[in-house]
């Protein structure tokens, strides 16, 4: 007998869909970004490594890997949502989709959780190739899993979002290299933001990522730039803001369903 | 017994544009139907709305009884879809398509032997571990009827499914199609081969600028067309006095409309006293072109 009950095999089957679509290139959307971020952390702690201490008793290159690791898994999770739907939309097979007895909230759900499993499986593969080499502390793990899946849902979330907005390749790439690459790169990732000077520590206050990166952070560290619990309700919060956007852009059948 | 389609008073505006003017069809179970009309007469745009790729303006539809808004899961349940465009995804194969297709409708493993029958009705059998972006054209349009019919839904419309389609193709989806009618399925299609509409369907509907124009069964649209044309290869110029009967001509190439068959004695006497050599003649019945082109005329 199988284990899915059929009330739930349509988002079921959407969400194993999404989940095989990034699996089959693999190369592409896992090993890349791993090896993306073991670059940065070669170059970054060759050129930086016993010349910053940002947090004191943490190594430069110690203290760069949980913000590598989170950014990735930004990163990705805005990838995976974002352009399978560009994709399908693009070349036409959202319609096997939309033809579908799916409701909004279902769809969303299942590009959602597999959104959050492509950041989840990059995060984690880059945390196993890092502890080869580089010894990590882990200090509060319920942080770094809370911040890992509110984050990757999140960005999986505005992924939706971005997918459905754009209408071609270029829109796409233009919303990743406009708003998410400099969102990510600003955030804290490689630096504390008590080394900036005190206006853009506030503008800084102002980028969702800088809570996402210091609070993953501080669950490796036991400390971070500002309270955790803060970050967390921030993450939390943005989480549930940019769902419920996600969601009625969805049950409007926004670019969707004319 | 419940009606397989009911749209009534459907309107649906683009902006400025009126796609669809109060159309109102129904289209019984197990019925073999066809919806014509030239580009932009809101045949698609009809489709998408049962469909639920589109929402109307104002009006009902529902399929097997199902409001398509109110009651969209039932009613998408009913209904399986072959769109018009070669659309596929590229990362699968065709079996796992299928598989994927049939589980959004909540199929598990134990629609599997259906989805086997379809494969190899389709002869897609050689092809369903292949991924879908290395099938032929031919190959593509087969996958997507399968598709439509991975949940096996009891309505099943098909968009233009013989189109850009090699002869042979299109015998073979005909002989399915019409197979699938005979096993209960209601078949609506639209398609620019009215060959086709006339060979397939029992009931026809026209549409032009969003407004059906006719609707009826075949026989009674081909009977409201009177006489017969008839075709004729001569050795010269046809006679001044029967150019008025021409309706079509290339070179020596002829084709004139007869208001009864009694007309033909004519134009044979004419002919002859003309000293013009019948050197080929065919008599034809009106077709469902004929029928088109009448009503495009007048409506």
């Amino acid at each position: 007998m199988s284990l899915i009950n059929h009330r739930f095999r349509g988002p079921w089957t959407l969400f194993k869909k999404e989940i095989l679509r990034f699996w089959r290139v693999s190369f592409q959307t896992v090993a890349a970004p791993v090896m993306t971020a073991l670059l940065y952390l070669l170059i970054f702690s060759h050129v930086l490594g016993g010349r910053v201490e940002v947090y004191p008793g943490v190594a430069y290159t110690v203290f760069l890997i949980p913000g590598l690791i989170m950014m990735s898994v930004l990163q990705n999770a805005f990838a995976n949502s974002s352009s399978s739907l560009i994709q399908s939309k693009v070349m036409g097979s959202i319609i096997f989709v939309l033809l579908t007895p799916l409701s909004y909230l279902e769809f969303f759900l299942a590009f959602l959780a597999a959104s959050i499993v492509r950041g989840l499986v990059v995060g984690l593969s880059i945390y196993l190739v890092a502890i080869c080499f580089i010894d990590l502390p882990v200090v509060h793990p319920l942080f770094i899993l809370a911040f890992a899946f509110f984050g990757s849902g999140m960005l999986g979330a505005f992924g939706i979002i971005a997918g459905l907005w754009a209408e071609k390749f270029d829109q796409m790439a233009a919303f990743q290299n406009f708003v998410i690459m400099p969102l990510s790169f600003l955030s804290g990732v490689f630096y504390s933001i008590h080394s900036l000077p005190p206006f853009w520590q506030k503008i800084s206050h102002l980028n969702p990522f800088f809570y996402m990166i210091d609070g993953f952070r501080y669950g490796f560290f036991g400390q971070g730039d500002i309270s955790a619990w803060f970050s967390l309700s921030v993450v939390v919060g943005s989480f549930i803001a940019l769902s419920l956007v996600t969601i009625s852009m969805l049950k409007a059948g926004y670019k969707l369903r004319g | 017994m419940t009606t397989a389609i009911k749209i009534e008073q459907v309107h649906k505006q683009f902006g400025a544009l009126h796609a669809l003017n109060g159309v109102d069809l129904t289209i019984e179970q197990g019925e073999f139907f066809a919806l014509l009309g030239p580009n932009g007469a809101g045949k698609s745009t009809l489709i998408n709305l049962l469909a639920g790729l589109l929402r109307p303006t104002s009006g009902n539809l529902s399929v097997m009884g199902h409001d398509v808004m109110a009651k969209y899961r039932q009613a998408r349940h009913a209904l399986g879809v072959v769109p018009q465009e070669l659309v596929f995804d590229p990362f699968f194969n065709v079996r796992e398509m299928l598989r994927f297709q049939a589980g959004y409708f909540g199929k598990g493993p134990e629609n599997d032997p259906w989805i086997d029958e379809v494969i190899e009705s389709l002869c897609l059998t050689d092809k369903r571990n292949t991924n879908m972006r290395r099938l032929s054209g031919g190959m593509k349009r087969r996958a997507l009827i399968a598709q439509a019919l991975a949940h096996k839904p009891p309505v099943i419309v098909l968009d233009e499914p013989t189109a850009g389609v090699d002869v042979e193709l299109r015998y073979m989806l005909w002989e399915f199609i019409k197979r699938l009618n005979r096993e209960g399925h209601t078949i609506i299609l639209t398609t620019h081969y009215l060959e086709e509409a006339e060979t397939l369907c029992s009931r026809v509907a026209l549409l032009k600028q969003g407004e059906v124009i006719a609707l009826d069964s075949t026989k009674n649209l081909l009977a409201s067309i009177p006489g017969k044309k008839l075709r004729l290869k001569l050795s010269g110029a046809l006679p001044a006095k029967l150019t008025e009967m021409v309706r079509h001509q290339d070179q020596h190439d002829y084709t004139l409309s007869l208001n009864a068959i009694n007309q033909v004695e004519y134009v044979l006497a004419e002919l002859r006293s003309a000293n013009v050599l019948v050197e080929d003649m065919q008599l034809i019945e009106p077709d469902l072109e004929d029928v088109f082109v009448d009503l495009m005329g007048r409506a």
